[in-house]
């Protein structure tokens, strides 16, 4: 193969871009066979306690603050914007079915499942990057433990049932924030902003956001997990990968709401069929 | 030059590389390589920077397989052992990695008991004994249990890598640079520990090292690698394998080189480049 060293295509631009899309090809395919195996260890054999705790509480304990602020604030921008507009048209008490139901069917996930995939995903791909640098991967392996269930299968864990439950609390703090804008702040009667609450947002719409999340937390995990296995050497390479973990996951993240969005809509209007539903 | 003829009675073959070659995208770091390491002797492998070494040892323990080629220990190809086989031939091996490779979350405690919790070979309060008696084998004082490996000197850190690798009492021994960045005291303190690894464990010793001091003291046999960037297609990329003690007068000029230390036709090269 070293024939290959001294062939001038090599370099051409051509091959250059063949190069990319095979890497990026097997890129795709590499990250489908670990998903593949991380859930073939979960129905093989489940981590022990004393992995899973650690996980749980960096995964899920720490984030709590980071997400509480989070989802205070989008609740209380919402009230912020949308007040003068809904005040304008003398329909100020509908404030809180719009604020609601917006956070808990998609800001609220979606921002929150950002959130933690800078905070929680960014650290995993860099922490497991910086045992792949260290040999620490490879000392697992010679000690005969697989990789991938010390270190992937408890992370996925508290991600898939963790990221879920800090959104349902993103979910309560932003409705606590809008409230307290839009009643405290901007004058809204506080009868009628709950009323209208109650009266358009339903527990099938917070379910909708909590189903997504399990998604986010699966693809958090994975992509995190995948990118951290796959570091380059050196500061650089450990860098790269973090920033690559956040950058995909984020787009995960995206796809993901939008495909479930689709499906969810589907389903929906296949049970309670209403005229002029679209998908979208 | 060996120090331990009673334990290389036995011809009993440990290791088979057979036509190994390894390659990394465009660039091979191997090419066929056979080797035979044998049970009970130490063997060192020497040779320039990059020259595949580390990725020897890698495809000995089977982290890494060949691209081609076979690599077997007693005879079975690791290749076509299942994952759960695989793990349990490892556990016949020790590794030292070159940075110790301990794991930074877990203390001193619980990386040297890691191996045999994982596999359950003992309980709590055995395995409390096992550690204790490996640290103290590696000349660890008591009290260091409990820290992390960051709290440790870079010897400390190789000392406990060791104290690890030998808490599975190991078959084969693998050593990664094991005196790299160490002062001339704390090397010899390794080297030490190497020999007293063979001497009481009766183990295969497989050493990868740029220092002559340590091939001297604890290698039955050397084998020298150069290179394939620099080696003719048709020459064989080991270019030596034998004593310690013929090293020095061996025909090979990059043979001598490697061993006294010259730059020689590097540092023309060098100079042609520049």
């Amino acid at each position: 193969m070293s024939s290959l060293s001294t062939d001038p295509t090599v370099h051409s631009p051509v091959h250059k871009i063949g190069e990319h899309v095979f890497d990026s090809v097997a890129d795709v395919g590499d990250m489908a066979l670990f998903s593949f195996i991380t859930l073939g260890w979960m129905i093989r054999k489940l981590p022990r306690w004393s992995t899973l705790v650690p996980n749980f509480y960096a995964i899920g304990v720490s984030s709590v603050p980071v997400v509480a602020i989070t989802g205070t604030f989008i609740g209380m921008v919402l009230a912020v914007q949308a007040h003068s507009q809904f005040a304008a048209m003398g329909m100020a008490t509908r404030l809180g079915s719009v604020i609601n139901i917006s956070l808990v069917k998609e800001l609220g996930p979606v921002l929150a499942a950002t959130m933690l995939a800078g905070r929680v995903g960014s650290s995993m791909a860099a922490e497991l990057g910086t045992m792949r640098v260290t040999e620490q991967i490879d000392a697992l392996s010679a000690l005969g433990t697989n990789p991938v269930r010390y270190l992937v299968v408890p992370r996925f864990l508290a991600c898939v049932m963790l990221i879920p439950l800090l959104t349902l609390m993103a979910d309560f703090m932003g409705v606590i924030g809008g409230a307290v804008i839009s009643t405290q702040v901007m004058g809204v009667d506080a009868f009628h902003y709950w009323l209208h609450s109650r009266r358009y947002v339903g527990s099938l719409d917070l379910f909708a956001g909590v189903f997504k999340s399990f998604f986010f937390g699966a693809a958090i995990a994975l992509i995190s997990c995948h990118r951290g296995f796959n570091s380059k050497a050196g500061a650089e390479g450990v860098g790269k990968a973090a920033t690559e973990a956040f950058v995909y996951s984020f787009i995960a993240i995206l796809f993901t709401d939008f495909c479930i969005g689709i499906l969810w809509n589907a389903v929906y209007y296949a049970i309670w069929p209403m005229n002029g539903s679209g998908l979208l | 030059m060996s120090r331990r003829g009673d334990r290389l009675e036995t011809n009993e073959v440990a290791v088979t590389l057979q036509g190994v070659s390894m390659q990394f995208r465009h660039q091979q770091v191997l090419r066929s390589i056979d080797m035979e390491i044998r049970r009970g002797e130490t063997l060192c492998i020497i040779g320039e920077s990059g020259c595949g070494k580390t990725v020897m040892l890698k495809l000995i323990i089977g982290l890494l397989r060949p691209t081609t080629g076979k690599v077997l220990f007693y005879g079975r190809d690791l290749a076509e052992m299942s994952e759960a086989e695989l793990n349990h031939t490892r556990l016949r091996f020790g590794f030292l990695f070159q940075m110790a490779a301990l794991f930074d979350s877990l203390t001193i405690y619980d990386n040297v008991a890691f191996g045999p919790r994982e596999h359950h070979l003992f309980d709590e309060e055995t395995l409390e004994k096992v550690v204790a008696e490996r640290l103290a084998e590696v000349g660890l004082p008591s009290g260091l249990e409990y820290k992390k490996p960051a709290e440790l000197s870079g010897g400390q850190r190789k000392r406990v890598g060791l104290a690890r690798a030998l808490a599975l009492d190991p078959e084969v021994m693998l050593y990664d640079e094991p005196t790299t960045g160490l002062d001339p005291i704390m090397t010899d303190v390794i080297n030490e520990l190497i020999l007293q690894t063979q001497r009481t464990k009766k183990a295969t010793g497989v050493v990868v090292t740029h220092e002559m001091k340590t091939v001297t003291k604890v290698a039955d046999r050397v084998v020298m690698l150069y290179p394939l960037s620099r080696l003719a297609a048709d020459e064989s990329q080991i270019l030596y394998d034998g004593p310690a003690k013929d090293l020095e007068d061996h025909p090979d000029s990059r043979v001598r080189q490697f061993v006294r230390g010259e730059a020689g036709e590097r540092l023309r090269e060098l100079g042609r480049r520049g």
